[in-house]
Order: structure tokens, then sequence, then C-alpha cells
């Protein structure tokens, strides 16, 4: 050991695994912030811990994690190679409408109008990400901007359609007509439903595409360095239109589960309200959207937000205080990186 | 049909509905020509709409409401402007972290602070008045519509020509731009560069509390959830558009604000407000799309392969955190 080893453990010496880092202080902005309303922090958070993680409120966290993962997924996936996909609303919404036309529109048993609205969904969903990733490729369009630009129109059409033409109007809400029990998933548990595994399963393949397949291993060099990667024949032009598929795919697909498992049916505003596609950019901005940890991310996340029910039904605290403690994690991070990226 | 569209009352709702668009561009303009990827426009002006109703309802004012619109979207701006520089942070990853803080956090607030969620009003907060020039009420067709705008609107035109000039025509304009275009020559000839953009980033921000103001203190008196509804968006489009001079921008805010009022008229006229919500962003697309297929025609010509607008992207984003190792 030289004698430079020797000197005094300095506070960047000790590392502290920067997301715990981040946490804690976000925590305490959030402490802050509860003091301001006039309540007591500490219970607030232990209604948040009880509220996720408590054995009876655990599958309820799971259910809540199951689009949110996806969302994490559609958002990671682009994000590995340096691409950013904003239009995760229009994408999920489009899977959503679809899922809940497919089983009506189609004849055939049950099982048929289930798989066939979930495939139909992740092709629309998927479709319409492409477009953004073409307009780049071949016209030059940023898609980090048309792709949160697109998802305006998707939003606005699907909303008219399931106020007016495809309207139920036997309710009195904006949402379409219910889906044929014997097209709905199965239900596992509770709130859980066969919807998660279909995440699951998805979540398990964006992992092994990432780590042990070439056309990961090609994503990731983009990521890097996309010149480098096109100098070294990747063709950029086909991967960003297929990556941008796959993401918006996956979008589609959460919604086609929302509304096949649990909504059975396109309500306007309900795939929206909860901004899984936000929740699930965050988890996934977290970590550059290596799979694995925007995946633990995002089940973070998760139960921070199931967590924020309790929390607001027992200490009338609001539960949007979840959406500031995510923020804050994200920019102390963004920051905490820059920090140790030195020149 | 077409021509019938082109009422005064066209008029006097692109008006409206371009000034908070034309303020965050020209905030987004400012930040981008000293090298900072402003992507929190949507987040700076929500910041500023609340702020805006609070100052105005405390001191049942609407000029401390505006001030408080700007400096509590100054102080917002704080996040970007030391993120991006002394930090080093990613812009993008940055922006979309404050437009979610910003979010939550009006979100949080108006229910702490009012006791309400959704929207806030209330009599004690007073609205922007509307300014009639004399001179200006005989224009024929606009006459009508420039009697009913707000002093903030007046003021973003003023503030355009203001931009314009000092970029273009003065030394800090000059500092400014080497900044942004060369940074090491101009931290060369002695410019301090983190500070010049530092400062920038935060008279931006005061620039998109304007924008907050307008929104919330224009037209009607109220502070509603996400009230910036993706204008920021729409405003970086602008800037994008405009490749950062602010003229060129401000002509992009002109066709959205005119492509919104269209669709307000339309809506008018029976058609569902689902489908004319969309009537801005289709625009914003369309713009998009058509400039950067003139614009890749003519770089094939001129360069070598051009980089996609995505790596071109990148790259603004590494010039704006300073260089990689």
């Amino acid at each position: 050991m030289s004698p430079i080893d020797r000197t005094p453990p300095r506070l960047d010496r000790l590392r502290i695994p920067p997301v715990a880092l981040a946490a804690g202080f976000a925590a305490l902005a959030g402490a802050a912030l509860i003091l301001v309303s006039g309540h007591d922090p500490l219970s607030a958070y232990a209604e948040i811990v009880r509220g996720s993680l408590s054995p009876e409120s655990l599958p309820d966290t799971l259910a809540w994690a199951t689009p949110l993962v996806g969302m994490t997924l559609a958002a990671a996936l682009p994000l590995r190679g340096g691409m950013v996909n904003l239009g995760g609303d229009g994408q999920l919404v489009i899977g959503g409408l679809v899922a809940a036309l497919a089983p009506l529109v189609l004849a055939g048993p049950g099982p048929f109008g289930a798989a066939a609205g979930l495939a139909l969904a992740a092709l629309g969903g998927g479709l319409y990400a492409a477009l953004a990733a073409w307009g780049e490729v071949r016209h030059g369009v940023p898609m980090l901007i048309s792709s949160l630009l697109l998802s305006y129109p998707a939003v606005g059409v699907t909303s008219y359609l399931a106020r007016f033409p495809l309207r139920d109007v036997a309710t009195g809400l904006p949402q379409t007509l219910m889906v044929p029990l014997d097209a709905r998933l199965p239900v596992l548990t509770g709130a859980l439903n066969a919807g998660s595994l279909l995440i699951a399963a998805i979540a398990l393949a964006v992992v092994v595409f990432d780590r042990r397949t070439s056309a990961g291993y090609e994503l990731r060099m983009r990521g890097k360095n996309a010149r480098f990667a096109g100098y070294g024949g990747v063709r950029l032009g086909r991967q960003a239109v297929g990556t941008m598929f796959a993401s918006g795919a996956i979008a589609g697909l959460v919604g086609a589960t929302l509304v096949l498992g649990s909504q059975f049916r396109f309500i306007d505003g309900a795939l929206l309200t909860p901004a899984y596609t936000w929740s699930g950019l965050m988890a996934a901005l977290l970590v550059g959207g290596e799979p694995v940890g925007a995946i633990l991310a995002a089940l973070f996340f998760a139960a921070l937000q199931t967590g924020g029910f309790a929390m607001q039904r027992e200490t009338s605290v609001p539960r949007v205080l979840t959406l500031v403690l995510q923020a804050i994690v994200i920019l102390f991070l963004a920051m905490r990186q820059g920090i140790g990226r030195r020149t | 049909m077409i021509g019938s569209l082109f009422t005064p009352f066209l008029f006097q709702s692109a008006a409206q509905a371009i000034t908070p668009i034309l303020l965050a561009a020209l905030a987004g303009v400012l930040c981008g020509r000293v090298g900072v990827f402003n992507l929190a426009l949507e987040g700076q002006m929500l910041a500023g709409a609340f702020a805006a109703i609070v100052g105005s309802f405390l001191a049942h004012s609407a000029l401390v409401g505006v001030a408080a619109a700007m400096a509590g979207a100054a102080a917002f701006s704080l996040i970007l402007a030391y993120g991006a520089t002394v930090f080093r942070g990613d812009p993008v990853v940055i922006g979309i972290g404050m437009n979610l803080l910003a979010s939550g956090l009006t979100a949080y607030l108006l229910r702490v602070v009012f006791g309400v969620s959704g929207t806030f009003s209330d009599p004690g907060v007073v609205g922007l008045g509307r300014i009639a020039i004399p001179a200006l009420a005989g224009v024929p067709v606009l006459g009508w519509a420039f009697a009913r705008q707000s002093a903030i609107t007046w003021a973003a035109w003023a503030l355009t020509a203001l931009i314009g000039v000092v970029l273009y025509l003065t030394p800090v304009g000059l500092r400014l731009r080497g900044v942004g275009e060369q940074p090491e020559a101009a931290g060369a000839l002695g410019v301090d560069v983190a500070r010049y953009r530092i400062v920038t980033v935060l008279v931006a921000g005061a620039l998109t509390g304007l924008a907050g103001a307008q929104l919330s203190l224009g037209a009607v008196s109220v502070f509603a959830e996400d009230m910036s509804a993706g204008r920021g968006w729409i405003a970086v489009v602008a800037v994008m558009l405009g490749r950062n001079n602010p003229l060129y921008a401000a002509a992009a805010c002109v066709l959205f604000g005119f492509a919104d009022a269209i669709g307000v008229n339309l809506q008018s006229r029976g058609l569902p407000n689902q489908l004319t919500d969309a009537a801005p962003y289709v625009a914003t697309l369309l713009a998009l799309v058509v400039s950067h297929r003139r614009r890749s025609r003519f770089s094939q010509r001129s360069r070598k392969p051009a980089p996609t607008a995505g790596e071109a992207a990148a790259a603004h984003r590494r010039g704006g955190s300073g260089r990689k190792a």
C-alpha cells in the first residue's frame, strides 16, 4: 500500500450508491413539503411503506407495477440505443382501443378475440411508434419531438371515437362496449391477472435481448456512439425503425393488458390518468435504459405510488407528492452522474 | 367557408394563443443560443402560471402576480441553469425531470395551499386587464382584436424585437452567440462561459414565467393542473424550426397560434373538441416535416453524409452539457 491510499476517507470515497443518495435526498425534500402541508412526514412515509409492502397490499403493488414496468421497458429499449420515445401515451391508447374493439369486431371464440386483441394492439402501437422513427430516418424529423407530437392526435382521435361513434350509449360515460367475458385475460389472484405474466415475459425477453443477442449488442453500441456503430456495419435506419416498433408494440400491449385485464373496455382518459408513460420514462432514464436496473426502478416507483394511495387515505397528504419524489430522484441523479463524469 | 374563417375573432384568439408559445420560444432561443438545450419550457411555464395565481391572490394585484410568475419561474430554472452547466447533467433528462416536477409540485401545492384539486379560481385573483391602444383601434379587421390583448401580448412582441436586436447588434449578443457556437473560443477571449449560460437560462426562465402569467391571468383568472397543456413542447419545436433565431421562431409561433385559433373556431361550428385540440400539434408536426425535408435535400448536395437529426440533437446535447472526456 502506498501512503496515498491511507488518506482519510473523504465523503466521495464512502461510495454511497448514487440511487440511494438520490432517494434519501428526495425523502428529505419530500419531508419538507409534507411539513409545509402541516402533517407529520414520518407517519406519511410509514403509510407509504405499509401501503405498498405489507402482505395485504403487495398484490396491489404488483398489479400497479405491471403497466409501469411495461412502459418502462417501452422507454428503456430505445434509450439503450440513445433514442428517446416520448410518445408512449399515444401508443398506449392506440393499443388500448384496438384491444377493446378486436374481440367485439372479430368473429370467433373468446380466447381468440383476446389473442387477436393483444396482437393487433402490439401491431398498432408498434407501427405508430415506427412512424416517428421513419420520419427521422427518411426525412430527418427529430424523433425526440415527433414521437411526442404524434401522441396528441392519437389521444384526441381515440378520445373522440370513445365519446361519439363507438360509445356505449347504454352508460352515461365516454367508454366503448364491454369486452365479452370469455375474451378477458384470466385472473390469477385478486388484483393480478395474466397480463402481469405477459409483461414479466416481455421483461425477460428484453433483458435477454440486451445481454445475450448480437442485435442487443448493436443497439448498445449505437447508444455509446451512433457513428461508430454505423461505421461498424450496423444499419442505423433499419435499427431505429425496428427498435421503435418494438418499443411502441410494448406500449400497445400495456394498453391491451389494461383493457382486457382490468378495465374491460376503453374508457376515455383511464389509461392516461395514472401517467404510466412518464413514470416509466423516468425509471428508464434513471439507469440509462439498462433493462434490469430500469425494472427495479419501476418496481420502486410502483411501490411509491401504491403507498401514496394509503398515505392520502390515512394522513390526507396528497398522493401527488410521490410524483414530486420521483422527479427529485431523477433530477438529482441526472446531476450526480454529471459530477462523476469529469473531463 | 375558408374566407369566413378569418374574422376579427380569429385574429383575437390567435393573438391570445401565440403569446405564451412565443414567450416560451424566446426563452428556448436564448437557451439554445448559449448551448443549453431547454426541454423544460412546459414545466417552467406551469410553474410560472402557478406563481402568478399565488402572487395575484395574495396581493390582489395582477402586477404582483406577473412579478411572482417571473421570479418563481426563474427560481425554478435554477435547476436547469446549474444542472446543465456546473453539474454537467444531460439537459434532456433534466428537462423531462423538471416538467414532471412542475406538474407534481403545482398539483401538490394546489391541494395544500388552496385546498382544491383540478382548478383554482377565486374573486381575490386579479387578472390582467386589456390594453387598448387608441391609434390601433381604427385598423380594419384587426382593430377589434388589437383592443382585446393583455399587456403581456404586447410585451411578447416587443421582447421578440428586443432579443433580436440584443443577439445580433450588441456586444453582449455577440458573446452570447459565441458561448453557444464556440465555447472554447469564447472562453479564450475572456468570456466566463458558465456564468453567461447560467444568467441566460435564468433570464429565459423569467420569460417563461411571463408566458405562465399570460396563461393563468390573461384571458381568464384561473389555474388548472397541467394547464400548459403541451404549449411548452410546441415552443420547443418553434425553437427547432427557427434554428435559435428569435424572428424565425416567432414566425413558427404565429403559424401554431393560427392553427390553434382555427381549431377553436371549428369547435364553435360543431366539430368535437377532442379532434380540434390536436390541430396545433398536427400543424407543428407538418411544419417539422416540411422544414426538415427541405433542409435534408439541401444538405445532401452541400455536404458529405449529413448526420441524422437525432445525432445532431445528441451533439447539441453534448455541446450543452459540456464536452465529454
